[in-house]
């Protein structure tokens, strides 16, 4: 029988679930993902967790509670670090911790150290420790890690073609493998939706954002079509450089799209309570202010926003463009 | 030039310590107020931690009073401290106030960076003067803490509430006059006789909390309602997991000086929290332990709203509790915390743990008399 590992479809799936996914089944071990998230998935997740946990943790919570008595194995790393010399939030660093005392009756939590912040070599050491509890072969360790990061690279290449993330990572899922073709979009407008992937891509956090977005004619694009290269390069325009790595991101296309001519709007995305995106906020939002040539929408997500307040507030958003482009 | 700085807590008395004894002009802001706070909501981030507000008060007020410079320091996070020069600056900017900021970073490359810095506000002073007027400030830093250290020992067990409170204000005012190292002495020679003339009981079964938590709460009354105060008030000895000093040594000195510091606390944390999360995180977890086995009777643990290390400590916290037999108590901080809520829910969590104890020392005593007679007697009083 193979052994099931399951991934919760919350958090840093949303960047690094081809990586997982190929280095596993590579491995010979069978991915279990959690069911999409619903009302209940999140109902139980608030349950279980701290109050002032914000609400991508909570919601974390419940996919875990979702799907831990179908596996053998919770996949859990401690994502400390994916560049040098950043981290990711804090809340990322405790993660294992916080649910392994939070939630009781777990199965076995593969809950390795990813720290890259320091030497880059410790990438491959996290997977290799988590190999080693499926096979003793350091040979088939190396080439899951590899499989692992040939699939991560094809996930980044149809994300720089215009894909979103969950859209790419379903696209594999259906073995789409060589897509060279941008995706064919509708609209008369492009939209930059700016916030962590784990808020926007889950349609039902984010209340189904993107494809409200899309139904009134809106292209929307996000950090995670750009490249490295121009998040690294812009984020640099600070005068310190940003040690939150989805903040940078957040900062680098923010500062990116703000110059681009084929950008109508920016809608910056937060989850209530969220550390880093109070600060990455504030300075687009001050930065983009003192250009004055783009409108900028904050949107604050929580566990009770009322989908219909959204929506009003994206209408308006959109009409107030139109018009602004009509009267030009 | 007129230099100012954030307060927290009693870092003023060492900051200014070193600047004047460098002659470089000080403007110490007002002792954070109600109007410090407000002006520092209205041009902060709504979501930002409670911190970083009470800094933009200061330093509003600051300028008002005249002040062209602010020293501040940085970081290389994950914690959003680190960022905070970075926010304030662009905020400031918009604002229009003209204020310098110089932000001491731990040095990425080289010491030199760190050293430029500081030569940016200390000026032309030679190093040997700048390394003896660090020595003064760290100086009275240790006097401070003497002083609190003597308080809290004293706050629940005199017989007119207040007393010892009123002699810790002139104590800090006579340390923060003193000018030079013998003056110094005498201020705390003066404070000691001061505080050892309050009449005490000292027969009195005093509750012991220990306090854990986010520094900046920790350290400034203001902020944290005043806890050790108000616990004080109600007969809790209080002893916070870090002082002045020993937070100076750990992040100022990089723990060159052997006293006790964080890392005692980080080695308690595992297995709950098995690795760094930025902050004082770890420490909170480890710190808990730590009371816990010096049969403190409770513990407290103080953050600003959402502040990201202390949620993940919050969430662990139960856990600890429960593993270890310490009563916790978590009280969250925002620019909305009303004191008599807060001294509601201290008075009741103070109850909890003298009726505990009081439970514990009679089961104690029942339970050696019945041991000499050797009956069975019910402990459950």
């Amino acid at each position: 029988m193979t052994v099931k590992v399951g991934i919760p479809r919350a958090l840093l799936f949303y960047y690094y679930f081809p990586m997982w996914n190929g280095f596993f089944r590579a491995l010979g071990a069978d991915v279990i993902l959690s069911s999409n998230t619903t009302k209940a998935i999140l109902d139980k997740g608030v349950r279980q967790s701290v109050d002032d946990a914000c609400l991508p943790v909570k919601l974390f919570f419940g996919h875990v509670l979702d799907l831990k008595d179908r596996v053998d194995y919770l996949f859990i790393p401690r994502m400390v670090s994916v560049e040098r010399k950043e981290y990711i939030c804090p809340k990322f660093l405790g993660l294992p911790d916080m649910i392994r005392y939070n939630v009781p009756d777990l199965p076995p939590i593969l809950d390795v150290t990813v720290n890259v912040s320091r030497s880059e070599k410790n990438l491959f050491k996290a997977f290799a420790e988590v190999g080693r509890v499926f096979t003793s072969n350091p040979r088939t360790i190396r080439k899951a890690y590899n499989r692992g990061i040939e699939e991560q690279e094809r996930f980044h290449r149809l994300n720089h073609l215009g894909y979103l993330p969950h859209e790419a990572i379903e696209q594999m899922g259906r073995g789409l493998l060589n897509q060279n073709h941008s995706p064919a979009r509708q609209g008369d407008m492009t939209i930059a939706l700016v916030g962590h992937g784990y808020n926007i891509y889950d349609s039902y956090i984010s209340m189904n954002l993107i494809q409200k977005l899309r139904d009134m004619g809106v292209r929307v694009v996000t950090p995670d079509n750009l490249t490295g290269t121009i998040i690294e390069e812009k984020s640099a325009e600070l005068p310190k450089k940003m040690f939150w790595t989805l903040g940078k991101r957040m900062i680098g296309s923010a500062f990116h799209y703000m110059r681009s001519d084929s950008i109508d709007g920016i809608i910056h995305v937060a989850s209530f309570g969220c550390g880093p995106d109070s600060f990455t906020g504030e300075i687009i939002e001050r930065h983009l202010r003192r250009r004055r040539n783009i409108p900028f929408l904050n949107l604050t997500i929580d566990e009770h926003t009322g989908e219909a307040g959204i929506i009003t507030r994206l209408e308006a958003y959109v009409d107030m463009i139109r018009l602004r482009r009509a009267a030009q | 030039m007129k230099v100012t700085f954030p307060h927290m807590g009693n870092m003023y008395i060492c900051l200014k310590a070193v600047l004047t004894s460098l002659g470089v002009e000080v403007v110490v802001p007002p002792m954070p107020s109600k109007k410090t706070l407000t002006l520092g909501t209205q041009h902060s981030p709504e979501f930002a931690c409670l911190p970083l507000k009470i800094n933009m008060g200061n330093f509003i007020e600051a300028y008002e009073m005249g002040a062209d410079t602010i020293l501040m320091a940085g970081g290389v996070g994950p914690c959003r401290f680190g960022y905070y020069a970075q926010v304030q600056r662009e905020i400031l900017e918009d604002m229009g106030l003209k204020m310098k900021m110089v932000v001491l970073e731990p040095p990425q490359k080289h010491i030199s960076e760190l050293l430029i810095k500081i030569r940016e506000v200390t000026g032309s002073s030679s190093w040997i003067d700048v390394v003896r007027a660090i020595r003064f400030g760290w100086h009275k830093a240790r006097a401070v803490d003497e002083v609190e250290d003597v308080l809290h020992r004293i706050r629940p067990r005199e017989y007119e509430p207040g007393r010892a409170d009123v002699v810790y204000k002139k104590a800090l005012k006579w340390i923060d006059d003193a000018h030079d190292r013998n003056e110094l002495k005498d201020a705390i020679s003066k404070a000691r006789q001061e505080l050892d003339a309050i009449p005490v009981d000292n027969g009195r079964e005093v509750v012991r909390i220990g306090i854990v938590g986010e520094i900046y709460v920790m350290l400034e009354p203001f902020v944290n309602l005043e806890v050790e105060k108000q616990l004080g008030r109600l007969g809790v000895e209080v002893e916070r997991s870090i002082y002045l000093s020993e937070w100076i040594n750990d992040h100022l000195f990089m723990g060159l000086l052997k006293i006790k510091g964080s890392k005692e606390a980080r080695k308690h944390a595992p297995p709950y929290v098995n690795h760094f999360v930025g902050g004082h995180g770890q420490e909170t977890i480890g710190s808990t332990v730590l009371f816990a086995n010096r049969n403190y009777d409770g513990v407290i643990q103080v953050q600003p709203f959402t502040c990201m290390p202390e949620i993940v400590a919050e969430s662990i916290i139960p856990t600890v509790s429960r593993d270890l037999g310490i009563p916790t108590f978590c009280l969250i901080v925002d620019e909305h915390s009303g004191d008599a809520g807060v001294l509601t829910r201290l008075e009741a969590f103070v109850d909890l743990l003298a009726r505990k104890k009081e439970k514990n020392t009679v089961k104690n005593t029942v339970l050696q008399s019945s041991e000499k007679k050797g009956e069975q007697v019910c402990a459950d009083i």
